[in-house]
Parts: C-alpha cells; structure tokens; sequence
C-alpha cells in the first residue's frame, strides 16, 4: 500500500494581505447610503484574503482527503451509503428551481413535483398523508413525537407523557422524546433481537404517549411480533412511531401502516438517495395516519383543481406549527423526487430485495471466514451485526482496530459500537447498489485482517497506516480545546 | 435494473452461497399477512425522459425578477462554489465519524467555525444548525442551559424579529414550556423600543432576543439592548445577517464592556447569503457561535483541532459528550445530521469574497436598496414607512391592498416583495422589499415603471 500523506494548510495560512478573487466582487455602488457610526464594523473580519486558484486548489486538496460513495465503498450500517444518482443533482440544479425565492407565488412546476413526492411516499409507507417539512431525521422525529403530544392533548389526554424505547434504539429518540418534554422508558430486548414484550406489558399504562421503534430494528433484524406489539401499545392508549433508519430493508415488502404505525418518519438521504453532503442536508419527511393528520407541520403541498397551493395555519389550524423558516430543505425533497421517478414503480421493491442479498450474502460470507454474527439464528435484514468479542479476549483487538484498519485496505469502515448492546461490534449495511466483486473483495479483506490479528497484531491496533493522519488524540481534542485559527495577535 | 450492478449469474451464485433458492425467501421472516401487493407508483423513467420533464417544470415556474428578501436573499454565487461543493468526496461523503478518513470535511468545518467566530467576533462556533428560523429555536433552548441567574425561562421576542422565527421558536422550543413574551416596536422608527422593556426591568428573565438588521431591514440601537440585558441578567441572542457583518458592528462587541465580558452570548442566523441558493425555500444552513463558558450548552456538533499518535495536526469531532448518541435523553439537542454540504459552498463563499469582497456585497446592497426605496417611493401612492438607518430591506406603505398590486407584478415577471398585511396589520398597506448587488438600476427602473403603471389611476378606474 502507498505510504500517501495528503496535508494541506489551513487556507488562513495562505492567505496574504491584498490578495483576493476581484472577480466575484461587485462593482462599487455609486451612492451615499450609510451605516450610523456608532452601528458600524470597527475592523475586518480575519477571513483568508487568497486567489481564486487558491481557493480551487485548496477545497479540492480537502475533498481528496475523503472517502465517500463516489471513491469507496462505505458500508457504513444505519445509514444506507448507496449510489447519489447524479441525474438527482443536476436536474435539481436547474437554473429556475435554484433561483426560487420562497416567498413568491407558488411555482406550479417546483410543486407538481413535490405533490407527486408526498403522494408516492404515502403509497410506499401505508400512510394517509405527509408533510416534507422536517429538515433531517431528527427533525422529523420531533415532528412525530409533537404530533403525538398534540393528539393527546387533543383528546384531553394530556398525561400521556412517557415514550416507549427499545434499549437498542437509536440516541435520536431518547433526545427527541426529551425536546417534547417527555420521559423516556426504556424496555430490553431478547436474545434474538426482538423487544421483550414481557416488559413491554409492564411498560404501557395511562402515562404512556408511544413507542418509537425502527422495523427491522437498529439490531439488523425484523421484528415479526410487530402485529402484536401495536395491539399492546393501542390498546393502552398509546400510539406508535415507526423510525424510518431502515425504511431501506423493507420497500415495497411491508408497509409502515400495515404493520400498525400512526406516524413514521423518513430519512429521505438515506432511503431515497440524497447525498449526505459530509453530515447533511438531509430531510425527514413524516407520514401520518387518520388520527395524526390534522397535526402536521406545515407548510404541506395541497391541490385546489388543477393548481398546486401551500397549506398553511388556515387550513390545518391544529398543526404543531411550523419547523424552518420556509418549506423545509426543499431541494434534497427534489432529489429524493427524481431518485424515485428513476426507479419507480419496479426499482422500488428491487431496492429492498437486492439490499437483502448483499447483506445475506455478506454475512454468510463472512460467517464462513471466522467471523461471528450477533444474531446468527436471524435472517439479515439490509445490515447486519458482527460481534469481535472472541477476538478482543483472545488477541486484545478491538471493533475500533477492525474499522481503522479497514481504511488502509481501502474500504470505509462499517458503523462501530453501534449498537451499544452488542460488544465490539460492527454494523455492516452493504446496500443495494454494491456488486458481488466489491463485496468479495470486502471480505478479502476482512479475512486478511483476521490473520493480522495472529500474525501482527500491532499493525493493526496502530491503523490506520496510510490515511492522512493516523489515530487522533480525542482526549486532547476535548480538554486542550482548539476550536477556531485566530490571527497572531 | 436502475443503479443495481447484479448479473443473473450474480444473484444464483449469491443465493446459493446464503442456502436459499429465491431473494423472496430472504423476506420469510416477514409475516404473510402483513406482506404488501403491487405498489401504486408511477413506471420507471429513463434518465432522458426524465430530464425532458423537469426542464419543462422548471421553466413553466420561469425567472422572475425578484425583489424579495424576508429571510432568504438573492446574492451573486461564484462559480467554483459549487463546482467544488458537488465534487461527490464532499457530496457523497458522511458525517465525519471516521476522522482519518474524513480530513477534508473535518478540516473544512474547522475553517468554517474560525470564518464564523471572526465574522461575529465570538469564541466558537458549531458545524451548522438546520437553518435560521430553527438555529434561534435551539438559541432559546440553550439560552435556558446556559443561565444559571434565570429560573423563569421566560424568553422576551421582539415583533420586529422575523415573524417566522418566532413561530418556530414557539412550535420547537414551546414543548419545554419555554415562555416567549413580545416586545412592541416604535411604529416611527420601525425599532424595537427600549421603553417596552421597561416593565420586565428587575424581574426574571432568560434572554432577551435581538435581530439586527431587524425583520423590517431597519438597525436595532443594539448597543442599549444589550445592556438592558445584561443589567437584567438576561442573555443577548443576537439574530444577524452575515452579508450584513462585513459592515455592522459584530455582535461580539455589542453593548459596553461589564462584568469581563462585551458583547452578545448567543449568536445565530441564516446561511444562506453565503453561497447557497434560493432553491424555493432549501436546504439553507443555521450558523450559530457563542462564548467559550457556554461551550457545553452548545447544541450540534463542533470539530476540533488536536493531533495524531505522531504529533501532527488533524482534526475530528470533539464535546461529543453533549450530543445524543452518547447523552441519549440528557442531550443538549436531539441534532444529528446537520447542513454539512451548505457549510461546504459558505466556507468556499466566505474564501473567494474574503472581507473585502463581502463588504463590497453588503455595501452594493445597501446602496441598492436605497436607491430601490428612492425609485418606488416617486411613485405616487407609495411611501416610506418608517425613518430608521436600515441595511438592504425596506418596509413601503401602499395607498392600497399591497396583494392585487403583488399579483399585477408577478403577471409582469416581477416579484415585488412581501405582503406584510397579515403579520403587520397594524401598518396598514405595508410592503417588504429587498434590493442585493445583483440588481441593475434597470433591473430597479424596470421595477419602478410596473409598479408606476399597476399603481395608477387610470389602470385603478378600470
């Protein structure tokens, strides 16, 4: 492997005064208006003053320091890495829909779409109607637990104040139950990865708001008692909330609102195939059943005959309000739009099929190479769980050594310590647009490291070998706190 | 198969390897009843076809003229920002969980945190919030962790912030019994009135929020405000425009000094002047910065700078214990997947223009506006609102309903600004209209003319 080390200065370091790109200023504006004296700047920001060469140069140096989809494969479990068509991009980049203000008069064609989006999304979770308002999964899970809060308080029932997880859910519920001012129970799960619904009869009663649970489960498997734990949970006045992480497994198989959920939320950058940018835009679409819809956030894509409006606090008076300043991240909703026209009505279920075979696939090729499965009883679902807890005991390596030495044989590592039931742990969700040879060759490497871990252990708890930076020094990160360059006094 | 690599040798070998004739076994541990049937969704497109269609969309929603800010603004975005920012290392890369191989974000977030402390003169910045409306929500709930001098978390908000701000605040913040009370404005200057603070003065307050420009593109006397604040022992959130920072004093020396510290505490706003475009309403970006104390409290991720097993510098997601996967319901927020790509074209934004290019921005735009409010305000039936110093926004009162006049332009290809008759009624016929750098004195002139020819009599009579 190249001993490749990428460093780049900060562009502060490039910078020199007097320089800049003169090209992107605009003219001088004739004219006298002013700022009061005492309103005004007293000096110049410390940004870079550096070409425009520079900047080309630098940006691209740092993007060459990345994995992503485009270079590498990136099993990365929980966040479904696959293919960003690029057709989404440039199409959503046409020069009329980028240069939309917000604010003018509904744009028919802009809303023909997003009408069409809200409707297939409906169609493909089971639900009665959806809001694309909700900026990333988070957010929308605060959108689904308000709703929630509001339907009980709707009915009077404003006691019902305690959400429902799974130990294995994911940090995002307890949060988001947090935010809404609720409180969080929490209840376990068996041995083959489903929720205990001993202690789930134990848990419901007049305090409870809801579940929220991902199906399959953050633990790779399906939840096939799911019938029976809407029926708990309805019948103690709860209701439930289907987090859309691994929405991805299951397209076009089952649906959301068959199995039982009133509401559910959507990572459209995961399923749908908006890019993940380095850590966003994503969006968060919630779709709702009867009971829900009249406490959608707005704004929410309507239709009066043939044209396309807004609906807004006059037509759904009972919203939980609004959640951004305007119509949510408008343009990866576009995306996630064109992703699925692509793919449409056939695409939709291959998605699910093939990212069950590759995962299926991997797992029982990685079986057969020594590794073991958290859940070796279960069918994989779109990901899967490896637990490298008889390899930490016998040679001291852990689930972080596997991941970062994962990066010098060229692969992103897969998600780690996620969940956290599950020692040493990796979450592998291959997806559906990897082919065999990327998979065979992932797990070539996976066996090579395996033998590492006989042969030459130390390589491997002092990975990564070929990145920019070998392993970084948190501690200091967090104690010795360097947070932004500042100019040499 | 769209975007699916998979030969028919592919999938026998592959089924054969896992022990299972058809990929419908892999589904038999979904029970049969609660299988779905054919979904209801429209065919498959090719690439071309596809294309066909959403050119015809986007240019039966045309290119305006446009004239309206309220929140979002129309500002020149060179080239290289998005060349760059859609290079699929940056577009199709996560969260930098795995910092080694994620230098590039990592690095370039850590740029973007030093542009945003030097524009707002704070200590530290976060990676981004969702947008602006959403960054002073969590402003608020942070404001709450943060004052330890405060138990009413009763939050004072201006009428002269963004309206739809605070309707955010409410809908986000509300759940945690957060209690926001308005503050009226001078109906002269169009400024919030340090007067109408006066009842809280001595009682217990949280924060105190401040735009500046403010809603109406009017200069808030911040310097007061901010110290009524802090003689409350409330914290100053300040609401800005960062186009506007090049020119207006930062808020990180807002007021006078006291107590060891100037300035704001929390500072948050909307992205989107930096490089992102309109695109109808997204994705935009909430920047948010504050002092070093509150570091803790800060919600979103923050990166930063340490070094590697051999001493050299890197850079990696640090104050995780803040967030949700480790702090679960005691997190400072339940932020996740933030603005990444939109932080991406701002950091390159703010590179290219440098301060001197984004003052040229703000000052052009100043000039612009002026020279708009001048144009319209020859027009007979229009006149100016109110008498502040103002930035690039200004706030027009119309001799009539401010709706069929905004509606005759749009037939024009003009959008003329924001109707502020429903959140303002008691401005009577009012208007927001917003010039940038990237308007003409024709663009200007052409604006003028229509609304001369809408507004008059002879077109009224008929």
């Amino acid at each position: 492997m190249p001993e490749l080390q990428l460093r780049e200065p900060l562009i502060f370091e490039l910078s020199k005064p007097g320089r800049g790109a003169s090209t992107q200023y605009p003219p001088h504006a004739a004219g006298s208006a002013e700022i009061p004296a005492h309103l005004r700047r007293a000096a110049p920001a410390a940004l870079p003053e550096v070409s425009e060469l520079q900047v080309v140069r630098h940006f691209t140096r740092l993007s060459q320091m990345n994995f992503s989809i485009d270079t590498h494969f990136y099993p990365l479990g929980s966040c479904t890495m696959k293919y960003n068509p690029k057709a989404c991009n440039t199409f959503a980049m046409l020069p009329e829909f980028l240069g939309r203000h917000p604010l003018g008069p509904e744009p028919q064609g802009f809303m023909a779409c997003m009408y069409e989006l809200q409707q297939m999304l409906q169609e493909i979770t089971g639900m009665q109607a959806v809001s694309l308002t909700p900026m990333a999964g988070a957010q929308g899970e605060f959108a689904g637990v308000a709703m929630i809060r509001a339907y009980h308080r709707a009915r009077n029932d404003a006691g019902r104040t305690e959400i429902i997880v799974p130990q294995a859910a994911h940090g995002t519920n307890p949060a988001t139950a947090a935010m809404c001012g609720c409180t969080v129970k929490e209840i376990p799960c068996d041995s083959n990865g489903n929720a205990d619904l001993e202690a789930l009869r134990a848990a419901v009663g007049p305090a409870t708001a809801a579940i929220m649970l991902t199906n399959p489960s953050t633990l790779g498997v399906f939840e096939h008692r799911i019938t029976e734990v809407a029926r708990i949970v309805h019948e103690a006045g709860g209701l439930l909330y289907y987090d859309g992480a691994n929405l991805n497994a299951i397209l076009g198989k089952v649906r959301p609102g068959d199995m039982g959920f009133d509401v559910i939320h959507m990572n459209l950058h995961k399923t749908f195939s908006t890019p993940h940018g380095g850590g966003g835009p994503g969006s968060g679409a919630v779709g709702v059943g009867a009971r829900l819809r009249p406490f959608l956030p707005i704004p929410v894509v309507g239709k009066d005959g043939a044209r396309f409006r807004w609906l807004t606090e006059r037509d759904l008076p009972q919203s939980i309000g609004r959640l951004s300043g305007f119509t949510g991240n408008a343009g990866v909703n576009l995306r996630a739009y064109i992703y699925m026209r692509l793919l449409g009505r056939e695409g939709m279920v291959r998605v699910a099929e093939f990212a069950a075979l590759n995962a299926n696939y991997l797992l029982k090729r990685l079986q057969a190479a020594g590794f073991e499965a958290a859940f070796p009883a279960r069918r994989a679902s779109h990901e899967f769980i490896i637990t490298l807890k008889r390899e930490n005991r016998l040679y001291q390596i852990t689930a972080m050594d596997v991941a970062k030495r994962l990066l010098d044989y060229g692969f992103h590592a897969p998600t780690t310590y996620f969940p956290l039931l599950v020692p040493e742990c990796l979450l592998i969700e291959p997806t559906e647009t990897e082919a065999k040879e990327d998979l065979d060759r992932f797990c070539e490497a996976m066996a090579a490291i395996r033998q590492e871990m006989e042969q030459d252990p130390e390589k491997l708890c002092s990975a990564p070998h070929t990145m920019p930076v070998r392993r970084l020094d948190d501690v200091r990160a967090a104690k010795q706190l360097d947070l932004a360059w500042k100019p040499a006094a | 198969m769209a975007f699916i690599p998979h030969t028919a040798a592919d999938v026998a070998r592959m089924l054969e390897a896992i022990g299972v004739r058809s990929i419908d076994d892999l589904f038999d541990e979904i029970p049969a009843e609660l299988r779905a049937g054919v979904l209801d969704l429209p065919p498959a497109m090719g690439e071309m076809e596809l294309g066909r269609l959403l050119t015809e969309r986007a240019a039966s929603d045309g290119r305006p003229l446009n004239f309206i800010g309220a929140g979002a603004y129309e500002h020149h975005i060179p080239a290289p920002v998005w060349a760059i920012a859609t290079r699929g290392e940056f577009y199709s890369s996560y969260t930098p969980y795995q910092a080694e191989a994620s230098q590039g974000t990592l690095q370039l977030i850590y740029e973007y945190q030093s542009m945003i402390c030097a524009l707002t003169a704070m200590e530290v910045s976060n990676a981004s919030l969702y947008d602006g409306a959403s960054a002073l929500a969590e402003a608020c709930l942070m404001a709450v962790r943060a004052n330890r001098a405060a138990n009413s978390r009763r939050i004072l908000m201006p009428r002269a912030v963004n309206p739809i701000y605070a309707q955010v605040a409410q809908a986000i913040a509300g759940n945690q019994s957060i209690m926001f009370e308005t503050v009226d404005f001078d109906r002269a200057a169009g400024r919030t009135l340090l007067d109408s603070l006066q009842p809280y003065s001595g009682q217990d307050v949280t924060a105190l929020v401040i735009q500046q420009p403010n809603f109406f593109g009017n200069l808030e006397e911040i310097d007061a405000l901010t110290d009524w604040a802090h003689r409350n022992k409330a914290l100053l959130i300040a609401v800005v425009n960062p186009t506007s920072l090049a020119l207006l004093k930062a808020p990180g020396q807002w007021g006078t000094w006291a107590d060891g510290h100037q300035g704001a505490d929390i500072v948050c706003g909307e992205g989107q002047p930096l490089g992102v475009p309109l695109a109808a309403g997204g994705p935009y970006f909430g920047f948010m910065a504050t002092r070093m104390q509150y570091v803790r409290q800060m919600p979103g991720r923050i990166v930063g700078r340490t070094v590697d097993t051999e001493g050299r510098p890197g850079f990696s997601l640090t104050l995780q214990a803040r967030e949700q996967h480790i702090r679960r319901s005691k997190a400072t927020s339940n932020i996740c997947t933030n603005q990444g790509l939109m932080v991406t074209a701002a950091t390159i934004y703010m590179s290219l223009l440098g301060a001197q290019g984004l003052e040229r921005v703000a000052r052009a735009s100043l000039q612009r506006t002026a020279d708009l409010a001048a144009a319209l305000g020859r027009v007979a039936g229009v006149e100016p609102a109110f008498t502040s110093a103002r930035f690039h926004e200004a706030v027009l009162l119309l001799d009539r309903p401010v709706a069929p006049v905004l509606a005759a332009l749009a037939g024009r290809g003009i959008l003329g600004g924001l109707d502020l008759a429903e959140r303002y009624p008691e401005l009577g016929h009012a208007l927001l209209v917003c010039a940038t750098e990237t308007k003409t004195d024709a663009d200007i002139e052409t604006y003028a003319r229509a609304l001369a020819d809408v507004m008059s009599p002879s077109r009224a009579a008929a």
